[in-house]
């Protein structure tokens, strides 16, 4: 803080300091604040608040347990919350999601980083980033295309014989959750590759041929060599994967169906639907909690810091 | 014209750590000064105190007699030269020199001209409108001369300036700025733990180690008249005899050692631990017994090294002795295996304190 | 066992279907906004059209909704560009604990779900008494992409060397100076990029937008809203023009990059052998 005052003078200082207080004070601290203390208050009509209806209680969270229906869960068939169910599907897709990147990633990120000549990187790249400029709404949409009735996918699997007949994807062929997991996948498998492709570039590669020559086969030098220099991209593209894909809303709405229900249309319905901003937030904040335990899982799991994972 | 600089007792804390310990110096106008010592000696702090990025914890610092409490380093008639120059990479060469006059508000057209004439100074005509990382390294060196002498400054601080050269270039470098000092007069402060720069280019040099200055004189008094064994090691080699004062008279004493009786100048010893250094140029080879300040010795390698022959040699008490005998037949030069004595003059060897002088 | 070079061909199959997974959606969704079909689709083909896009020119809620989007990117990139910069320098500038709370706070956005953030914007504003509307959105978009901002320009300021700040103060400079002709030209093209980012991050953004833009619409929202009632091709003529606008934007970047990292090599490569020169 010295340095500073002595580089810029108080004037400049005092700017950087307000700038940055208002950015942390009135875009981050405050409203998250405030979603707590309203998740906490009851949904009222207006003339109510602030009088004596106007209390704090756990009753917003108590909905969240509400309604049971019967769920399986790996064969066992348990009654749980429907809201629960939806968190939970939410929870375990989105991790299907990330694995299915991670699976289909991890070889492109290897080809960028030490198969394909260094010059032909920086063209490869930008090819793929053209889906990153195109908006996500767009990109949803386009799968929505791609999985009608009519569409294109089935026209060329039943032209081939694969199919029979046409099949509805959106409401599920293996879950009910395919088309959204194809999706997502395909929105967010970027995010996963980038991080895994920049870690692996500051990989010696004499490492790698140093394995081969002492004789490990090629899913070795991976196992024991790539995939370990690896884990801080791979870390911080699950944490992005995993978060974009439970966080979004466009896709689950554009490629689900009746049922499938995503976690944030419970929380969107609740918000602007009902217009309970209340139970919104007890929703909400539940959610935050479910990031913040997964963010650190994962730094806890693969040892890595915040910084490695923001990037 | 130069200024002058007086530290008075300047102390430098960082923390608990005494970095520049209690210095005091008075640097005249239009001196080359050197300060020379061992990395992390606090060379770079005094610097930066000089021109105001660092306060002193105590003590004055005076620039042409006026007090520089509180002025900031823009404020100050110093310009500093960085160790690694700091040129600004995003602007031109003559951007770059006329950088300080632009922040003084002056024109264009004027300041254009001054940089050219700057670069004409340090002989870089032509490279004005090139950009830093077109440069060579010596290229690089004069324009971070020509940028600080742009501001007229009374005070030229420089840290390191030719550290990042090579060899040749370096000693090709020390020659011009010399040249530029005596033709500017103004006052240099330079920089350095290279102990032949600092006696090839310096007015005086300030020896310094661990935050104390050690001994201020011109570079053949620090060579020829060190005042301790720090500054004596530091500025070159010497053959070391460890052992005790004995009878003294008008500045020369008595040393007993296990490997004979000397007599030898006797230095400010200020009642410290002592030892007897004489330098290698200073110690012959002779095969007459019997001389004073003579050591029997077997010699082990005669080496040749162009203009000197270097000799190392055994004394039969066992200590480790070198000469470097001229090379112009002038100098009895011996054999390996040979048996002799290895002797100087009394008036070249000297007693003085073992270490460094210690914060009181 | 496989041979190094068929392991090299099935790399190089592999990167080429991951390529053509990546692009045929967009290949299909663009040539469905040429087809002559009510449906957005390419299959079956009805004819070659220019109705959609026709239909889109005269659109007025695309209209509005674009203009909107454009309007919200640019207020983003407004208080996204300086907060994010104010913030980098601040935690540059301070260690250990403080650095840590700081770059927690500043980054924990960019991982929270953005309906979350959406919400509690409004909760928050709501609380001031402020209605919901796209001044929010504005508010919401910049929590989180004022830290990309201050990551690219944190980035940037690692590999800056503070020694020219103390140059330029000792040449006497004052310090608006040093902030103008030193770090912030240092800083430029971090700080270009963060402008980038914070604009197409904006205008891609939809989590914050649905829950805090009231009535109003944005592009995002707008086809959103399109998708799911009724759909005409017209989303894609849309979605074609986008994707064709930023390619070229891409390419354009593309080569001027080259251009410049050229140039620089071309500016060292001199440097480097009048140091050659110099020691001969
Ligand atoms: N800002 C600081 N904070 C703490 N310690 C410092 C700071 N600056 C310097 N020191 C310490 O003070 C001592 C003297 O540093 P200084 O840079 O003056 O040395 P120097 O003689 O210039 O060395 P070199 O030849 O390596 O440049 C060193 O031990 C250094 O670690
Ligand atoms: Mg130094």
């Amino acid at each position: 803080m010295g340095e500073l005052l002595k580089r810029y003078g108080g004037t400049l200082t005092g700017a950087f300091i307000l700038l940055t207080g208002f950015w942390l004070l009135m875009l981050i601290i405050l409203p998250n604040l405030a979603l707590f203390e309203t998740s906490f208050r009851p949904y009222l009509p207006v003339v109510d608040m602030g009088g004596p209806l106007d209390t704090y209680s756990v009753n917003n969270y108590a909905k969240f347990f509400e309604s049971p229906g019967p769920m399986s869960i790996f064969g066992l068939e348990l009654s749980i919350p429907l809201r629960a169910q939806t968190f939970i599907n939410t929870v375990f897709y989105s991790i299907i999601v990330t694995v299915v990147a991670f699976v289909f990633s991890y070889p492109i990120a290897f080809y960028l980083a030490k198969v394909v000549r260094p010059k032909s990187v920086p063209t490869l790249i930008l090819l793929l980033f053209i889906p990153l400029w195109v908006s996500e709404a767009l990109r949803a949409f386009a799968w929505y295309i791609i999985l009608t009735l009519n569409g294109p996918l089935n026209a060329v699997l039943v032209g081939m014989g694969v199919l029979e007949k046409a099949v509805r994807w959106q409401q599920g062929v293996l879950t009910n959750y395919d088309a959204i997991v194809i999706g997502l996948v395909y929105n967010y498998i970027l995010f996963m590759l980038f991080p895994i492709y920049n870690a692996m570039t500051s990989l010696d590669s004499n490492q790698i041929e140093a394995a081969q020559d002492l004789g490990a086969p090629a899913w070795k030098t991976h196992l024991r060599i790539v995939l370990p220099h690896s884990k801080p991209g791979i870390a911080s593209g699950s944490v992005m994967v995993f978060m974009l894909a439970a966080g979004s809303l466009l896709v689950p709405t554009t490629l689900g169906s009746t049922r499938s229900n995503w976690f944030t249309q419970t929380i969107q319905q609740a918000m602007l639907e009902s217009q309970d901003w209340n139970t919104g937030a007890a929703y909400s904040f539940l959610y935050l909690l479910l990031c913040t335990v997964v963010v650190f899982g994962v730094m806890r799991l693969f040892k890595v810091r915040l910084s490695d994972i923001a990037r | 014209m130069g200024a002058g600089i007086d530290l008075d007792n300047v102390v430098c804390d960082f923390g608990s750590f005494r970095a520049v310990d209690n210095v005091n110096v008075s640097i005249k106008p239009g001196e080359f000064f050197s300060f020379l010592g061992p990395s992390g000696c606090g060379k770079t702090t005094i610097l930066r105190m000089i021109s105001g990025f660092n306060d002193p914890t105590s003590g004055a610092i005076r620039i042409g007699g006026a007090p520089t409490l509180g002025k900031r380093p823009n404020q100050r008639p110093t310009a500093l030269i960085f160790q690694n120059l700091a040129l600004f990479p995003l602007m031109t060469i003559w951007e770059n020199i006329a950088f300080g006059l632009e922040m003084r508000g002056m024109g264009r057209a004027e300041r254009r001209a001054k940089a050219d004439e700057l670069l004409a100074l340090v002989d870089l005509q032509g490279a004005a409108d090139k950009m830093v990382s077109q440069l060579s390294g010596g290229q690089k060196q004069r324009v971070a001369i020509a940028r600080a002498l742009a501001v007229e400054p009374q005070v030229m601080l420089l840290d390191e300036p030719l550290s990042a050269l090579d060899l040749k270039l370096r000693q090709h470098m020390r020659a011009e700025l010399r040249a530029i000092q005596k033709r500017t007069g103004v006052t240099f402060i330079y920089i350095t733990h290279d102990q032949g720069e600092a006696l090839a280019m310096s007015d005086r040099v300030g020896v310094m180690s661990q935050g104390r200055l050690q001994q201020v004189a011109d570079p053949r008094d620090i060579y020829n008249n060190p005042v301790n064994g720090f500054v004596a090691s530091f500025v070159g080699e010497n053959n070391i005899f460890t052992g005790a004062v004995g009878a003294t008279s008008s500045g020369m004493a008595r040393f007993d050692t296990a490997h004979g009786q000397f007599r030898a100048r006797l230095g400010e010893t200020g009642g410290a631990a002592v030892k007897l250094y004489v330098r290698p140029e200073h110690t012959l080879f002779t095969t007459d017994a019997g001389v004073e300040n003579s050591v029997p010795v077997t010699v082990q390698e005669v080496a040749f090294e162009g203009s000197f022959i270097s000799v190392h040699a055994t004394s039969d008490s066992g200590a480790s002795l070198v000469a470097e005998l001229r090379n112009d037949g002038s100098q009895l030069i011996p054999e390996a295996g040979q048996k002799g004595f290895m002797t100087f003059a009394a008036e070249r060897a000297s007693i003085l304190p073992d270490g460094i002088v210690r914060a009181k | 066992m496989m041979t190094d070079k068929m392991r090299k061909v099935l790399y190089h199959l592999y990167m080429g279907s991951f390529l053509f997974y990546l692009l045929v959606p967009l290949v299909i969704m663009s040539g469905a906004a040429f087809n002559n079909n009510k449906t957005p689709s390419v299959y079956p083909w009805k004819g070659f059209s220019w109705q959609w896009f026709i239909e889109l020119w005269n659109d007025g809620t695309m209209w509005t909704s674009f203009g909107n989007t454009i309007w919200v990117a640019l207020a983003v990139v407004a208080l996204a560009v300086p907060l994010g910069t104010a913030g980098a320098i601040l935690i540059n500038s301070v260690t250990g604990m403080t650095r840590s709370v700081l770059y927690f706070f500043m980054v924990a956005p960019i991982l929270a779900p953005g309906a979350v953030i959406g919400i509690s914007t409004i909760l928050f504003w709501n609380k001031l008494s402020v209605p919901v509307g796209l001044h929010l959105s504005v508010l919401g978009q910049v929590s989180y992409i004022a830290a990309f901002v201050m990551l690219l320009v944190l980035a940037r300021l690692q590999s800056f060397d503070q020694n020219l700040e103390e140059a330029a103060l000792d040449l006497g400079a004052t310090h608006n100076q040093v902030l103008r002709r030193i770090l912030l030209p240092h800083l430029y093209p971090a700080i270009g990029a963060g402008a980038a980012i914070a604009f197409f991050q904006s205008i891609e953004n939809f989590n914050v937008t649905l829950f805090t833009r009231g009535t109003q619409n944005t592009l995002t929202v707008y086809v959103f809203s399109k998708v799911r009632s009724g759909i005409t091709p017209s989303i894609n003529a849309l979605a074609f023009m986008l994707i064709a606008l930023t390619l070229i934007a891409a390419l354009v970047y593309e080569l001027r990059r080259r251009r410049q990292a050229a140039l620089e090599a071309a500016r060292e490569e001199e440097g480097r052998r009048a140091s050659d020169a110099e020691i001969a």
